[in-house]
């Protein structure tokens, strides 16, 4: 049994790692307990600011603090950003000053706070900013490694988190971690798989499956959104000439609408999206919540054949 | 060039003044009234305290000014051309395609702007950021902001206030340029918000409230405001929509219209500006 871990937890260690560098500081808006931000505070409250419960306010005091010289992580819940979104949009993005947020508990993996808590349109909304880079990692491990390098990456950020612990699958591969770079997990030439978060695992998963019946599947950790790795995209389409992407978010706008506004435009293929179709969820269990919104492996091993069947 | 004396300011907004008639006009667009009702505010911050060096505007150590209420962009624009940060042949450049006067105050595009505004609620907020970031830094260096009264109707002006204050910011400076117009009408009509004062007393604020056209009160003010060093202070402007030109002031019509050919002559006559 693989070890079990939360992304929020990478993001806390990352956080507490880059505390060194002095221009690194943290904006909480009463969460902090929850983002995991609260390490950092406790070892620099110099350093962190508290926002209260007031998101719209936090986005703009990070955006001042960067045009300042700092280097500002701000976390909350990933639908409480979306509070902030015209924040993130006029204060942060048009001038392009690279605040970094973090929006943790996004998906409906979040479980049983319910439909209010669940994000599923995070990554969609802050992909159709410019200048904004749009993260969901899969594990601990990746969720550290990438937000080790945002000090270097002079724009803004924005990563989503999951709640609840999932396999890790990166252990002593950090190194394999680059923005922007898609991760091939698994390597197959009957389909390509492309997965973000919490869905990785389940594609994995699938993949196996798949196997046993005689289906050879890729399996791509899509780690960054926007900019999405096109060039491996687009070498994934030749190869496998067919794509099926996997995410815990709509399937409007997130990394299913992303791949497929690429392909359309570059190696047309069949793809078949995974994801939450155009409805809210409820309060159930990480695992019931999966199941109940199409998104565990064996929703995925259906999409495979049914995009598979639609090659010419 | 702060340190400017009483006369010397006050001429500067007469010449700020004209400018921001003739950018209206020529753009045939823009917001002559709040800039108008701001303007005297704004040449006593430049003209006497603000530590700012035109030929290097990206000095890091230099106090930051926030024009919060960014429509009224060409007041700010007249000032930063007296004060040398560009030029006056730039102020032809407000809203034509490629010009460093945006339609709103940008810091992406213009030397000498600290914030990109345009969106109303957000100034006070940034101006907290740079607050602190002064503070972290131990500078000395002060954040100073300008919102409009209408814009305080925005609920994250007082996130801002509440933090700031909690935050124990002394180096947050605040103007409120009351001028009692909004865009559709009378703030009286489209939102009453009662005792201002009160409302910025009651969150932790020093409080001052002054006659916005007088220099002399402005410069008082300003120094009363560096003065508080334990708590963010905040100026309260009693000011008039389109000062300075008669057919604008205290009419909401020229919250966001520009003048006619006929309306600049009489305003630039008004301005003592000879034909």
């Amino acid at each position: 049994m693989s070890r079990m871990a939360a992304t929020r937890d990478g993001y806390g260690d990352a956080l507490l790692a880059l505390a060194g560098n002095p221009k690194v500081v943290v904006l909480e808006a009463d969460l902090g307990k929850s983002t995991k931000s609260l390490h950092f505070r406790k070892a620099h409250p110099e350093r962190t600011v508290s926002c209260g419960i007031g998101e719209q306010n936090m986005l703009l005091v990070a955006a001042g603090m960067a045009s300042n010289g700092y280097i500002p992580f701000a976390s909350t819940f990933a639908i409480f950003t979306e509070r902030a979104f015209e924040q993130m949009r006029n204060g942060v993005a048009r001038p392009n000053l690279a605040v970094h947020l973090c929006g943790s508990h996004g998906g409906t993996h979040t479980g049983t706070d319910g439909s209010s808590a669940q994000s599923i349109e995070d990554l969609a909304i802050y992909r159709t900013l410019p200048n904004v880079v749009v993260m969901h990692p899969c594990d601990d491990v990746s969720t550290k490694a990438l937000t080790m390098q945002l000090p270097d990456l002079g724009k803004p950020s924005y990563m989503r988190t999951a709640r609840n612990k999932t396999p890790v699958l990166y252990d002593g591969k950090e190194n394999d971690i680059q923005i922007g770079k898609g991760v091939v997990l698994r390597d197959g030439t009957d389909v390509a798989i492309i997965a973000c978060g919490v869905l990785v695992h389940e594609s994995l998963e699938a993949a196996e499956k798949l196997s046993a019946e005689g289906i050879d599947a890729t399996v791509v950790d899509m780690h960054t959104i926007k900019p999405l790795d096109t060039d491996l995209i687009d070498s994934l389409a030749e190869k496998c000439g067919a794509i099926v992407t996997a995410e815990d978010h709509s399937v409007i706008g997130g990394l299913g609408g992303a791949v497929a506004e690429h392909v359309v435009g570059s190696t047309p293929v069949p793809i078949e999206k995974i994801g939450v179709h155009d409805r809210f969820g409820e309060s159930a269990g990480a695992e019931e919540m999966l199941e109940m919104m199409g998104l565990k492996s064996h929703h995925i091993c259906d999409a495979v054949k049914k995009v598979i069947a639609r090659k010419v | 060039m702060a340190g400017m004396s009483i006369s010397e300011m006050e001429e500067m907004a007469r010449k700020c003044r004209v400018e921001i008639c003739k950018m209206t006009h020529r753009a045939q667009a823009g917001h002559p009234g709040g800039s108008l009702s701001e303007i005297d505010i704004l040449c006593g911050l430049y003209g006497h305290r603000l530590r700012v060096k035109p030929e290097d505007p990206d000095w890091e150590d230099r106090d930051r000014f926030i024009l919060s209420k960014g429509h009224a962009s060409p007041g700010m624009y007249a000032v930063l051309a007296e004060m040398g940060f560009i030029s006056h042949e730039d102020l032809k450049s407000y809203r034509v395609k490629g010009g460093v006067c945006q339609g709103h105050v940008d810091m992406k595009w213009c030397p000498g702007v600290d914030f990109s505004a345009g969106s109303l609620g957000m100034g006070l907020s940034f101006g907290m950021g740079c607050a602190v970031a002064a503070k972290l830094d131990g500078s000395s260096r002060n954040a100073y902001v300008m919102v409009g009264d209408g814009e305080i109707q925005e609920g994250s002006v007082w996130e801002a206030a509440m933090a700031a204050t909690h935050h124990e910011l002394g180096n947050l400076k605040l103007f409120v340029d009351c001028n009692g117009i909004q865009n559709d009408d009378f703030c009286e009509a489209q939102m009453r918000m009662f005792d201002i004062p009160a409302k910025w007393n009651a969150f932790g604020w020093a409080v001052k409230v002054i006659d916005g056209h007088d220099m002399t009160s402005i410069v008082e003010a300003i120094d009363w405001m560096d003065s508080i060093q334990d708590q963010p202070a905040v100026v309260i402007a009693k000011t008039i929509k389109g000062k300075g030109v008669s057919f604008m002031e205290n009419n909401p019509a020229f919250h966001g219209a520009a003048p006619s050919d006929e309306q600049l002559a009489q305003a630039l006559s008004e301005l003592g500006v000879e034909a």
